[in-house]
């Protein structure tokens, strides 16, 4: 089988391999080829999981901060839009698009994609799908958020008593989900799969 | 480098973005729209004028670097009294006041990367131009690098965010984004644009 490197083109013919087993550029040591075991349903799986734990993180509050005896809870959405009303719209559509509107998306193509396949079907539009799949991937930074989110603590328990919500742990294990979901994704598999069910 | 080093375009070969196949495309279709005989998605040897989408949202991102910076990024009052804070300000402030770990995440987030990434670029603009042979592996890895640590300068957005959204209580105490903030979201997005519209394989190109 040849391939070509992604990062510097270079050709190269890649004997046959074992599962879980990954093949580097000789040129430029780019990762040109990796297997991994049942990628799809491994996808599918995922993706799944990822959406359930995204509804969970955006339907309770990550945090709760207490002054003088008042309670302000927030969620990632309230946040926002609140950004919104005091007309940050910039900023707003940044934070909406990198930790929502893109993980989101990403979790529901994986679905859209994975499961038709995992029932031997053919989804439909399923290049155009996977083409954007891989385009909305790199602004899904929910772990950037959940960075954030640490910072905002340290920060904030100086002033007043932080009260860590459930939706925080969502966020964390979303975290895992969505890079575990990116690296077990395996274009060629998906099509070989196609070529096998046609 | 090796004679036998043989590139997919050499043989005029490319590999599609949406399936990965490797596709064989015709000498007339250089300049034409040729699409995937498997998936159908449209075929490209590098990205789309790379080179110039690259320098433009880099040159744009240098010029939204300024007010990122000069500009408050946030404002927080306090019993009426209104205190705005730039990008450093608060890194300074966070050092007095002995929060080390948050000064080096913001100062790290916030200032290191971006300047770090608009260095990288522009050198790897300027190596492709001049044809460098210089170290092309070392070259590679300032790419990755770029590719990999450009998110992260959002975190400073989401801190504002949070902060934002948990800390408004009229006149005891009320945190808002200044407009600083907007330019930095700017820049960390520019910066991510550019180097994904960055091809890598230019660098390779270059030494042939």
């Amino acid at each position: 089988m040849f391939i070509a490197c992604d990062e510097c083109d270079l050709l190269e013919s890649v004997p046959p391999m074992r599962e879980q087993s990954r093949a580097r550029c000789r040129r430029c040591g780019a990762i040109i080829y990796q297997r991994h075991p049942r990628s799809i349903e491994r996808s599918l799986a995922l993706s799944m999981t990822g959406l359930i734990l995204f509804a969970v993180a955006n339907a309770y509050p990550f945090l709760g901060f207490k002054l003088e005896g008042i309670l302000v809870n927030t969620t990632l959405i309230g946040g926002i839009e609140l950004l919104y009303q005091n007309e940050k719209f910039a900023i707003a559509a940044v934070v909406a698009i990198t930790a929502v509107v893109a993980p989101v998306l990403q979790l529901c193509a994986g679905v859209y994609v994975f499961l038709p396949l995992y029932l031997n079907r053919r989804p439909r539009y399923l290049s155009h799908v996977f083409r954007w799949l891989q385009r909305i991937q790199p602004w899904a930074m929910i772990e950037v958020f959940m960075l954030g989110i640490l910072v905002s603590i340290v920060k904030l328990a100086q002033m007043a008593v932080i009260i860590p919500g459930v939706a925080l742990w969502a966020f964390a294990l979303l975290i895992v989900v969505l890079a575990a979901a990116s690296a077990v994704m395996a274009p060629e598999d998906v099509w070989s799969r196609l070529e096998a069910t046609n | 480098m090796s004679r036998q080093a043989v590139t997919a375009r050499e043989l005029g070969l490319t590999t599609c973005h949406a399936c990965r196949l490797l596709v064989k495309l015709h000498p007339e279709h250089h300049h034409v729209h040729a699409s995937c005989p498997r998936c159908g998605e449209a075929l490209h040897l590098r990205k789309t004028n790379s080179l110039a989408r690259t320098w433009a949202l880099l040159i744009a991102a240098v010029i939204l670097y300024v007010p990122a910076n000069v500009l408050p990024f946030s404002i927080i009052t306090t019993l009426g009294a209104s205190e705005p804070d730039t990008i450093m300000s608060g890194v300074i402030y966070f050092i007095h006041s002995g929060e080390w770990p948050i000064a080096a995440v913001i100062f790290t987030a916030s200032i290191f990367v971006p300047i770090l990434k608009l260095i990288i670029i522009t050198f790897l603009l300027l190596s492709i131009h001049f044809k460098s042979h210089w170290r092309p592996n070392e070259r590679m890895r300032l790419y990755r690098i770029i590719e990999g640590i450009g998110r992260w300068s959002m975190v400073d957005i989401y801190v504002v965010t949070i902060m934002a959204a948990l800390v408004h209580m009229g006149s005891l105490a009320d945190f808002t984004a200044g407009p600083g903030a907007v330019f930095f979201a700017g820049v960390v997005v520019l910066t991510i644009l550019a180097s994904m519209s960055f091809d890598p394989r230019l660098i390779w190109d270059a030494m042939e």
